[in-house]
């Protein structure tokens, strides 16, 4: 009976995953169009609200092109591999209140390493292509990686600190007792985990590791069809998941006025995330790759460290 | 680690590439990222156009030189036509020289605005390339009522222009440059004092005053590294001596040097279509032998013009032997010479920086290949 309860939670996530996905993409066209002097798109249904549906049948009906020269095996289980940990992220998330999945006592700690296995499919994707291009993107985006995956973690381990527990719905409770979200206490870890978190989703402003002008598509130049349309996903399935664990962290999860159900101020939450992704996508050049890895070992772990140290001190000063 | 044994890798870039800007192919050497030689490789959009010349009547080869730099296609067809007047030795009717320099100045604001666009879409900036368009569709409306073509325009004939402007173009045009200043101006607030659009350009792909006159590099990437050379100063053609305007130029050679120039031209050019505007004369558009276009025979000789266009100097040599076809037309293509230093300047740089450097050269395939 609980196997059931599980697997029918997992697919009504999933579901729910997917379609968050299918507009958050739709979502991102029109908010760059408006900031670009045009409609995004407009065809499909009203809004052009069904144009991901129409892209995503577009993508099935494609030929799925193996280039003679790749690594087959490794080919084949780059999107999975870079798809399967974005949504395992999903199973330690709580949506409200009472609707969680996993009640994790290790919960942040699983989030997070989990969520670092995706570049393992953007590294295999980008060797086994047997393409330059996809080798030179695979290279950015490992050296990324390890970059800005530590002061993804360190920034929240100042949170932490204050709670006392790694469990994700103990953190957004102890944010309801104390009254106060945790992005006032915690604002330097908060854009500390922003800026991170944008290099960890390879977006713009640091995109490198697809950076279309130069490396053509980066790791995915060789996908087609609906391998291809796996990493859009996966992609994205990640996105929206480093949108939740910064709502729980940082926004107070579901926590919100009592005229609007939780989940719709988590959803809400989320949705500001990902508009301010969007947003800078639509504002800012290509960052160089020099001052990438500068700015993550001289400013961003400093600051980081600095965070920590800082709320140590405040939490035995406070007791 | 240091005895590990490395080796460097061909990258072939283009000539199906996103930042090539058309069929252009550089073949890289590179070590992991950062390039050991580039070699370009040019020719994939040859059509012969010189030689074709020879084989049409003198107003016949008008339309040719539209398509070769595409983005200024004004600037062409106004240097072919001065050339073979100059054989001729005609007086041009002063209103077809201001409807010349209008429409010349104009396509020069569209080509940086181009140039602006897809340069920041190179280093990776989306939007701006969509205000860019935008601005430049207003321009390319005005072109296209006076001359009926939004980019090959086919607009100069040989002893003056071939439509006037039609009523209220002037004041429309007036308005334009009104619009256009304004936004341009935006531009700055919108790109230029970025932080991270700073750090990819200033600095990148210096040249030096040596190297500028020694590979014969000119236009707004001459004018960036400290040569101030402008044939619209320098050689005053058409009624240019007529206008007030300066010639922006800078030290530093670098990218960001050149975007800050091109920027400045785009106000200076702005300067130029309001004076001619303002003070336009009324008369004949055309010198009245140059409206026979199939008789047009040139008495024998040979003549260099040159003229100022977005890219740099363009030129025509043309020899004519008395005959109703040109003998020999040599173009000097201001694209074509200005990428030649490209394989200088990028030995040791990155491939990250290669782009953006590629892209400030604001070469035209259609140029440099002829």
């Amino acid at each position: 009976m609980d196997l059931l309860l599980w697997t029918a939670y997992a697919v009504i996530i999933l579901m729910l995953m997917l379609g968050g996905v299918t507009f958050a993409i739709l979502f991102e066209r029109k908010v760059i169009g408006a900031m670009q002097l045009r409609p995004g798109p407009n065809r499909h249904g009203p809004w052009g609200l069904f144009q991901t549906i129409a892209d995503v049948l577009k993508l099935l009906l494609k030929e799925d092109i193996i280039p003679a020269a790749a690594d087959k095996k490794i080919f084949l289980i780059a999107p999975v591999i870079a798809f399967a940990p974005a949504f395992a992220i999903y199973a330690a998330l709580a949506f409200d209140e009472n609707i969680y999945g996993a009640d994790l006592n290790i919960g942040i700690l699983y989030l997070l390493g989990v969520a670092s296995i995706t570049m393992l499919g953007v590294l295999m994707g980008g060797w086994s292509s047997n393409n330059k291009y996809s080798l030179l993107g695979s290279i950015r985006g490992v050296a990324q990686m390890v970059s800005y995956e530590l002061p993804l973690v360190l920034s929240v381990v100042g949170i932490v600190i204050l709670v006392g527990s790694l469990n994700m719905r103990e953190i957004v409770f102890f944010q309801e007792s104390a009254g106060i979200w945790f992005i006032i206490p915690q604002f330097l870890a908060f854009v500390v985990y922003i800026i991170s978190s944008i290099a960890e989703l390879n977006r713009a402003p640091f995109d490198l590791p697809e950076a279309e002008s130069e490396l053509v598509s980066g790791f995915h130049t060789e996908y087609s069809g609906f391998r291809f349309a796996f990493f859009m996903l996966a992609e994205y399935t990640y996105a929206i998941a480093i949108a939740a664990i910064a709502t729980m962290l940082f926004l107070g999860g579901w926590l919100g006025p009592a005229f609007l159900p939780g989940f719709v101020w988590f959803a809400l939450k989320m949705v500001l995330f990902m508009f301010l992704w969007f947003w800078l996508t639509a504002t800012l050049p290509r960052a160089r790759v020099g001052d990438l890895m500068n700015y993550s070992w001289k400013v961003l772990i400093p600051l980081a460290i600095l965070n920590i140290v800082a709320t140590a001190f405040i939490k035995v000063w406070m007791g | 680690m240091s005895d590990l044994k490395t080796e460097t890798m061909t990258l072939n870039m283009g000539p199906q590439h996103p930042s090539t800007h058309g069929v252009f192919r550089l073949q890289l050497e590179v070590d992991g990222e950062t390039i050991v030689r580039a070699t370009p490789v040019m020719g994939y959009l040859h059509r012969g156009s010189e030689k074709l010349a020879e084989g049409f009547l003198y107003s016949q080869f008008i339309p040719y030189t539209d398509r070769l730099d595409y983005m200024n296609a004004m600037t062409n067809n106004y240097v072919y036509c001065a050339a073979i007047e100059e054989l001729f030795d005609w007086e041009i009717p002063e209103r077809a020289e201001y409807l010349r320099v209008i429409t010349m100045e104009l396509n020069r604001v569209a080509s940086h605005l181009v140039w602006w666009g897809t340069y920041l879409l190179d280093i990776g900036a989306m939007s701006p390339f969509l205000y860019a368009f935008r601005d430049r569709e207003t321009i390319l409306d005005r072109l296209n009522e006076i001359s009926g073509a939004r980019m090959t325009f086919n607009y100069h004939r040989i002893g003056g222009v071939k439509w006037d402007a039609p009523e209220g173009w002037i004041e429309q045009v007036l308005e334009t440059v009104k619009e256009l200043r304004e936004n341009i101006q935006e531009f700055h607030t919108l790109v230029t004092g970025n932080e991270i659009f700073q750090s990819r350009t200033i600095g990148v792909g210096k040249l030096t005053k040596e190297q500028v006159i020694n590979w014969g590099l000119s236009g707004p990437i001459a004018r960036a590294s400290g040569v101030d050379i402008d044939v619209r100063k320098t050689e005053p053609y058409s009624v240019y001596d007529q206008f007030d305007f300066n010639v922006p130029t800078r030290e530093e050679g670098d990218v960001y040097a050149r975007y800050l120039v091109r920027i400045d031209e785009m106000f200076e050019s702005l300067k130029i279509v309001e004076q001619a505007c303002n003070n336009i004369p009324d008369g004949e558009i055309i010198h009245k032998k140059g409206k026979k276009l199939m008789m047009l025979k040139p008495p024998e000789g040979e003549v260099y013009t040159r003229a100022e266009a977005s890219k740099g100097e363009i030129g025509v040599y043309a020899v004519s032997n008395g005959k109703n076809k040109p003998h020999r037309i040599k173009l000097r293509r201001p694209s074509f010479v200005n990428v030649a230093i490209l394989q200088d300047l990028l030995e040791g740089d990155s491939i990250q920086n290669l782009v953006s450097i590629f892209g400030s050269l604001d070469v035209v395939l259609g140029e440099v290949d002829g």
